[in-house]
């Protein structure tokens, strides 16, 4: 099953700017797996050393957490998208912002 | 006649009044060696260490001419910020807009709801860049609305540490501190106190903490190898640098609560964790003071507490 795994700013680092990746896999748990064998050096940054999720990464299929569904076994279709939503609003990279002091005031 | 006088007094007074002059609270009392303690910033008004900043930073407007009484404050946060605009907006008579990570957590929502503020939630993958740049784009493209704070670059976020915090801090250890730690999101807090501090005595260390991984769970802090810095980010401030893993930080901040009966968030457990890291490499008359920045009230849904 063929899903598209969009991807944090704070991690498209490790994507070579990616912000979507599409990876061939039947649950969620899969997906996540083959896209830290693609991108290996986002493996430490989405698992713990005990192989399991880090908890300040939640993980969305179709919009619909899955701690609602099966965790991170729940099963995926072909065309379905999983994104990786850190669990804080703030304090990620902002890679992507071309920030400069503005003279806006 | 006294309690006359102090009832006029008390009667001109707002929320605003009671921003800043936070407790310096000993931490870790039964530990050995150099001395740690944590300025109590979760006892500001709105909950946090922003209040300082917000307040300054709508002063100024007020002062300069900038925020009329025609004006929308605007702002880009991820939360606390937002919660502290929202609340001198409130007090103050000005309508409130601030761009919001949908992912922010509902407690900051709701909050925010609470003082009449007006949201814009942003792309949650885009995180606070998000939020900035439609802050950012709102302010360009609707000059005559808009009053855009910017924390972010607005000089008044740093100067409100480097004449409050500041001075509190070398007052409450009687000039004797040697180390500050904190960590960073705008920089303000680090930046304007450490200025200060050094100005004070160059000997003192000031330090900033920082989260070991560019994704993490430590709210409001930026991993700044590789961030766009705040216009007014310094590294001639910096002696050193500590790094603090998610998982370390909140354990800190569950034994802070369970064990001290200090109840704050994530971000003031990673800068106790970096304190105490500090002061195991330091002789026992050192003083090491840090930030606690908000109150774990903020963070009552996240499973930190479950």
């Amino acid at each position: 099953m063929s899903v598209t795994i969009q991807l944090p700013t704070a991690l498209r680092t490790f994507t070579d700017g990616l912000s979507e990746v599409v990876v061939e896999a039947a649950t969620v748990d899969e997906a996540l797996r083959q896209l830290t064998k693609n991108y290996a050096d986002l493996k430490r940054h989405l698992f713990d050393d005990d192989e399991k999720l880090r908890s300040f990464v939640n993980v969305y299929l179709n919009d619909e957490d899955i701690r609602s569904l099966n965790g991170i076994t729940a099963a995926v279709k072909s065309g379905d998208t999983i994104m990786l939503i850190p669990a804080i609003a703030g304090g990620v990279q902002y890679k992507t912002v071309t920030f400069q002091n503005t003279d806006l005031f | 006649m006294v309690r006359s006088i102090l009832w006029i007094i008390l009667d001109c007074m707002t929320i605003l009044d009671v921003v800043g002059k936070t407790p310096l609270v000993p931490l870790f009392a039964d530990r050995a060696g150099a001395k740690i303690f944590g300025k109590a910033e979760f006892l500001n008004p709105s909950g946090s260490v922003k209040d300082r900043a917000a307040k300054a930073m709508i002063f100024d407007g007020i002062k300069t001419g900038k925020l009329t009484k025609n004006k929308t404050i605007l702002d880009a946060t991820s939360g606390n910020t937002g919660v502290a605009l929202a609340m001198f907006g409130a007090v103050l008579g000005y309508r409130v807009t601030l761009c919001l990570p949908s992912n922010a957590n509902k407690e900051r929502k709701r909050v925010l709801k609470a003082y009449h503020a007006e949201i814009i939630a942003t792309n949650p993958l885009e995180s606070s860049d998000g939020a900035l740049l439609k802050a950012r784009q709102l302010a360009v493209e609707n000059p005559n609305i808009y009053f855009y704070s910017d924390q972010y670059n607005n000089p008044e976020n740093w100067k409100s540490h480097y004449n409050g915090t500041a001075l509190e801090i070398w007052e409450q250890t009687e000039h004797n501190l040697t180390h500050f730690v904190a960590g960073m999101g705008t920089s303000g807090t680090f930046i304007g106190t450490s200025r200060r501090l050094k100005e004070l005595n160059p000997a003192i260390k000031t330090i900033p903490m920082q989260p070991a991984s560019p994704l993490h769970g430590l709210e409001g802090m930026r991993h700044t190898e590789t961030t766009i810095k705040s216009g007014f980010y310094d590294t001639s401030l910096f002696d050193g640098q500590i790094d603090v893993t998610t998982e370390d930080a909140r354990a800190m901040t569950q034994q802070l609560a369970g064990k001290y009966g200090l109840f704050v968030g994530i971000s003031s457990g990673a800068n106790v964790l970096a304190a105490v890291k500090l002061a195991e490499t330091l002789p026992p008359d050192a003083i090491v003071v840090t930030i606690l920045c908000d109150s774990g009230f903020r963070y009552l849904s996240d499973e930190l507490w479950d």
